[in-house]
């Protein structure tokens, strides 16, 4: 069943129906990289052809430029770089210790603790992410004056309030406990004959044999949570300042006053090539990484 | 917090108690073990009560009260005022979930079954299987607001998609604005949702088909049974734990409808578009009425626990 033996007729049956599937998964794509090197009016212009298609015509770089007039485009690239590292960062620490603690030690409670960790799976907490907006408004927060320490109300208008809701993840958790449980028995006891203790042994021999599952949570964390790259929704809601707001959010500065689907089509590819470049570097992982999440059952 | 400390309090008697497995240093292991354990699991679980469950239980409070984001009134207690609002007076909330019911019922099965289809299409093993995969995977890659842009433009009356379906019927297509219609704004969506999504389901269905091992089809193959026949009776039935997997979660994320419809339409035409969470971000946050927003976030809530809770028991008794 080889592609080599397959007989002329048959090659074509099975690329025929793939090609014609590729072409509708690509072709938007394809058209917003063409258009945004066009004109408004070219692009208009170019609509009922191929050419839409195509860098042809009147090719130039003017919508790029327009951009940065437009929105603080490094500023806002720079907060979402950000927050996706300290959400993904902070949530690798956290979920990894909990799923360690529940997958490999023996403690009381842990019991419950994974009772709790397996409801939240189930129980559909995103749906409260408006009242949620209200909590965060209300919680303190210790903020610095110079040196001096000062209580402070309210989480709204701040990279924590971007970062610290969303580093907790049940299903990393899982993931991280299920994946701690398939190795070895005995490698705590042989660390503990050297004397290491419990956040040694998990640091040293631990994580370094756990490198795939690291790679699977920090990517389903990139590509799912709704707080990374894709965040839109929540800072919508809670950020305010433009010195503090990720690209998704920009989009809106370019239907204020008039819009020009050139220079839209120019921010959207620049948002998007970025993590089309490392998903193309990575993709083996990438497509591995959801595979495995959706094999948790 | 508390689970902690309860915990610390337990110790000694941990110690002591149940040991079945071989250890050494007796008491003095088990008791760093016990405090580790602990105090490992202990930042997943406050952040877990304070941002998962709080806001369930903010969202619980806040329903039975008038409350608003900002206001120089203290909030009062109203009953079930606002769930009688919701549903008998507050006919767009109740529209919003038709739409939604809607979304979610086309969107499941096209999604998941084109995922199918495309999976057993990468699967088959032929050259460049890993460029198609790729392609297929692009767009889940692609934020849903950049994509919800994009498609908001190729719907539109002079818009790539008339332009092609105008140029695939020799000219006889004549143009439509699809966002503006409420016939068909909300299928122009699911459409493009499902281009968007259908990719995360492909390689979920690809891993399910890939752990049926090549011996079961080659065997049954020389039983002299038809490629239908091996896909009926072989490959759906050990594709049943994917199965369940798909369906929750493609089900779940359908009822979460917001962003495609926030950028493309703000639920118009005549709320054909507009979802329940549309319609909480507008009560909640944009009208700041902060107690009906939190009730129609709790009726969502229940929503979807039904849903995900249907689902596993009607997945589970088949078996």
């Amino acid at each position: 069943m080889n592609a080599m033996t397959l007989r002329p007729r048959r090659r074509l049956w099975a690329y025929l129906p793939m090609t014609l599937l590729a072409v509708f998964f690509l072709f938007p794509i394809v058209f917003m990289l063409a258009a945004s090197l066009k004109s408004d009016h070219q692009i208009f212009a170019d609509m009922d052809s191929f050419r839409a298609f195509l860098p042809v015509g009147g090719i130039s770089l003017d919508n790029y430029a327009a951009v940065f007039d437009r929105v603080p485009f490094w500023r806002f690239l720079g907060n979402t770089i950000f927050v996706t590292f300290m959400v993904t960062a902070l949530g690798l620490v956290v979920n990894s210790l909990c799923g360690y603690a529940l997958a490999r030690m023996r403690w009381k409670g842990r019991a419950v603790v994974f009772a709790f960790i397996i409801a939240t799976l189930i129980l559909p907490f995103d749906t409260t992410i408006v009242p949620m907006v209200y909590l965060v408004a209300n919680l303190p927060w210790i903020g610095f004056e110079g040196v001096r320490p000062v209580l402070e109300v309210g989480w709204l208008n701040t990279y924590h309030v971007q970062i610290i809701p969303f580093v907790v993840n049940a299903f990393a958790i899982f993931l991280f406990a299920q994946y701690f449980k398939s190795l070895p028995k005995g490698l705590e006891e042989a660390a503990a004959m050297d004397g290491a203790g419990w956040l040694r042994t998990y640091w040293r021999i631990i994580v370094p044999l756990s490198k795939p599952v690291f790679a699977t949570v920090t990517i389903l964390t990139v590509v799912t949570s709704p707080a990374t790259w894709n965040a839109y929704l929540w800072p919508l809601m809670t950020v305010q300042s433009e010195e503090l707001r990720p690209v998704m959010v920009g989009v809106q500065y370019f239907f204020q006053l008039d819009t020009s689907w050139g220079e839209v089509m120019a921010y959207i590819s620049m948002i998007t090539i970025p993590m089309v470049a490392v998903f193309i570097a990575f993709q083996r992982a990438f497509i591995q990484s959801i595979a495995s999440a959706g094999m948790k059952d | 917090m508390t689970i902690a400390s309860t915990d610390r309090v337990a110790a000694e008697a941990a110690a002591v108690g149940r040991a079945p497995a071989p250890r050494r240093r007796r008491g003095d292991f088990s008791r760093s073990e016990q405090r580790a354990g602990a105090a490992f699991a202990t930042p997943a679980v406050v952040l877990l009560l304070l941002f998962v469950v709080g806001p369930a239980v903010v969202s619980l409070a806040m329903s039975f009260t008038n409350a608003r984001l900002v206001s120089p009134v203290a909030p009062e207690f109203v009953g079930l005022d606002n769930f009688r609002r919701a549903f008998t007076e507050d006919a767009v909330f109740t529209r919003s979930l038709l739409n939604t019911f809607l979304f979610a019922a086309l969107v499941v099965p096209i999604q998941g079954g084109l995922g199918l289809v495309l999976a057993l299409l990468v699967n088959q093993k032929i050259a460049g299987r890993n460029l198609f995969r790729t392609i297929y995977f692009l767009p889940v890659i692609t934020s849903m607001v950049v994509i919800s842009l994009l498609w908001r433009f190729l719907y539109q009356e002079d818009g790539l998609v008339n332009s092609a379906l105008s140029m695939l019927t020799g000219g006889v297509w004549a143009g439509r604005a699809w966002l503006a219609d409420p016939s068909t704004a909300m299928g122009a969506i699911v459409v493009m949702s499902v281009w968007q999504g259908v990719g995360f389901h492909m390689v979920i269905w690809l891993a399910g088909l890939q752990t049926i091992p090549e011996e079961v089809y080659e065997a049954s193959a020389l039983d002299g049974t038809t490629p239908w026949e091996r896909f009926r009776y072989i490959t759906l039935p050990l594709l049943k734990p994917t199965f369940v997997f798909v369906l929750i979660t493609i089900t779940i994320a359908a009822m979460s409808l917001f962003i495609q419809v926030d950028i493309m339409t703000g639920g118009g035409p005549l709320n054909s578009t507009s979802s329940i969470v549309y319609q909480i971000v507008q009560k909640g946050f944009q009208q700041q009425q902060i107690g009906y927003g939190a009730a129609l976030s709790l009726v969502f809530f229940c929503i979807v626990l039904a849903l995900a809770l249907l689902q596993r028991r009607l997945t589970r008794d088949k078996d």
